[in-house]
C-alpha cells in the first residue's frame, strides 16, 4: 500500500523524524532543519529537492511556532522586516551558487563539506559551554517583553551598536542599531539559508543576539517570523525548478507540528540548561553522520551511508528523548513534592 | 514579456507553497483542539504514573 507515493513505510519514517525534530524546534525555538537536508541527502534523494524540500519543510514548520510566538508578543515586525530585505539577496546568491556547482557536479559534495564544518563548529562550542557549566545565554521562554539589561548585552553587540553608522533603527527591547549591521547579518545568513537548505534560524537567532543585542525572546520570536519570508521564498524558487517533493513535506509536517507542542510544553517543565549539553552532541553527529557519508563515497562503501543515516537519526532520538524523560521525571518529581507520603 | 512557460512553473511553484501554507495552518487548529481536549489529561496520567 502506498500513500504520497511512498510505502507506508516510508510515510511512517518520515512523521516519526518529523516528531523529533518538532520536539527539538519546540524546545530549543531553533533547529532541527540542518537534520533534515542531510538525511534527504543521505537517503539518496537528489540534492536540489533535498535542499529544496527541507527549506519548505522549514517554512511550514516556522509558520506553526510563529503563529504562537505571535500570540506572546514576542515578534519585532519592523527588525523581522529589515531582515527580510537582507535575506532575500543572500537566498537568490545562495540558491544560483548551488545550481552552478551542481552543473560542476560539486554541488553535494561542497554542501556536505560546509555542514560538517558548521555544524561540527557549532556542536563543538555548546558541548563546551555545556560541559564547562557555563549556561550561555540560552532562551529564556518565560521572558518578559522588558527592555534589554545592560548587562545582559553581549560585549560583542555593545561594539556593534557602538558604530553609529546612519541610518540608526530604534528596536524592540531599547535597542538601537545601524541598519547596515541589520542588512549585513541578514545576507550572511540568507545565504547559507539558501545554500545549506536551512531556516538559518540556528545561526540567525544567536545573531541577532550575539551581534545585534535583541533581548532572547524577541530574537527567536522575530527569527520565526522572518523565516516564514526566507523559507517561504527558498522553497518557492527551488520549486520552479522542481525541487520541492510533497511526499516528503507533507509527513515530515505532520511530525514535526505535534512535536513542537510537546517541546513547547516542555519548555515549562524542564531547564534547558540539563539538556544543552544533548543538543551540541546531537549537533556533532549530524556534523559526523554527515562526514562518514561523503568518505563513504569516495572509498565506494554503501555501508556508511546507513551508518550515517543511523547516527542522524539516532542523535535526533537521543536529544528529544533526553527533553521527554527529563519532562515526565519533573512532573513526577513536583507531583511527590506536592503530595507527600503520609507515614 | 512573460512566457507562458515561466508562468506555468510560477503557478505550480505557488501552489505547492501554497499546500504547504495551508497544512500548517490546518495542523496548527487541530493540534490545538487536541491539545485543549487531552493536554491536561495526558499531563495529569503521567504525574500519576
Amino acid at each position: 500500500m502506498e500513500l504520497l507515493g511512498l510505502s507506508l513505510a516510508m510515510v511512517g519514517l518520515f512523521v516519526g523524524f518529523g516528531l523529533l525534530i518538532g520536539v527539538l524546534f519546540g524546545f530549543f525555538g531553533m533547529g532541527g532543519s540542518f537534520l533534515v537536508t542531510p538525511a534527504l541527502l543521505v537517503m539518496g534523494y537528489p540534492t536540489r529537492v533535498a535542499v529544496g524540500s527541507g527549506l519548505a519543510f522549514v517554512f511550514g514548520t516556522s509558520v506553526i511556532a510563529t503563529l504562537k510566538h505571535r500570540d506572546l508578543g514576542q515578534v519585532d515586525y519592523k527588525l523581522g522586516l529589515l531582515m527580510i530585505v537582507g535575506t532575500t539577496a543572500g537566498i537568490e546568491v545562495g540558491k544560483e551558487i548551488v545550481v552552478h556547482l551542481e552543473s560542476l557536479g560539486l554541488a553535494g559534495s561542497i554542501i556536505s563539506v560546509t555542514y560538517v564544518f558548521l555544524l561540527g563548529g557549532i556542536g563543538a562550542f555548546v558541548t563546551y559551554e555545556a560541559v564547562n557549566g557555563d549556561g550561555g545565554e540560552g532562551i529564556d521562554h518565560d521572558a518578559a517583553e522588558e527592555p534589554a539589561d545592560a548587562d545582559d548585552i553581549p560585549d560583542i553587540a555593545k561594539t556593534i551598536q557602538s558604530y553609529r553608522v546612519p541610518p540608526m533603527i530604534d528596536l524592540r527591547g531599547g535597542v538601537t542599531v545601524s541598519l547596515w549591521m541589520i542588512l549585513g547579518v541578514a545576507f550572511a545568513t540568507g545565504l547559507l539559508s539558501g545554500f545549506l537548505g536551512v531556516g538559518g534560524g540556528f545561526i540567525r537567532m544567536p545573531a541577532l543576539f550575539y551581534l545585534i543585542g535583541v533581548p532572547v525572546p524577541i530574537a527567536v520570536g522575530t527569527d520565526l517570523f522572518e523565516i516564514v519570508f526566507s523559507g517561504g521564498l527558498g522553497s518557492f524558487l527551488y520549486a520552479l525548478d522542481g525541487g520541492v517533493d510533497l511526499s516528503i513535506v507533507v509527513p515530515l509536517l505532520a511530525g514535526s507540528a505535534f512535536g513542537a507542542r510537546i517541546g513547547s510544553a516542555a519548555t515549562s517543565i524542564v531547564d534547558e540548561g540539563e539538556i544543552k549539553v544533548y543538543f551540541g552532541l546531537m549537533l556533532l553527529g549530524g556534523a559526523l553522520a554527515v562526514a562518514i557519508r561523503e568518505i563513504g563515497k569516495i572509498y565506494e562503501l554503501p555501508i556508511l551511508n546507513r551508518v550515517s543515516l543511523v547516527l542522524i537519526l539516532g542523535s535526533a532520538l537521543l536529544v528529544s528523548g533526553a527533553v521527554v524523560y527529563s519532562s515526565i521525571t519533573a512532573l513526577r518529581e513536583e507531583n511527590q513534592t506536592a503530595s507527600p507520603t503520609v507515614e | 514579456m512573460i512566457e507562458a512557460g515561466s508562468l506555468s512553473a510560477s503557478v505550480d511553484g505557488a501552489i505547492l507553497i501554497g499546500a504547504v501554507l495551508l497544512e500548517a495552518i490546518a495542523l496548527y487548529g487541530v493540534y490545538g483542539v487536541v491539545e485543549d481536549v487531552f493536554g491536561q489529561r495526558v499531563v495529569n496520567q503521567l504525574r500519576t504514573t
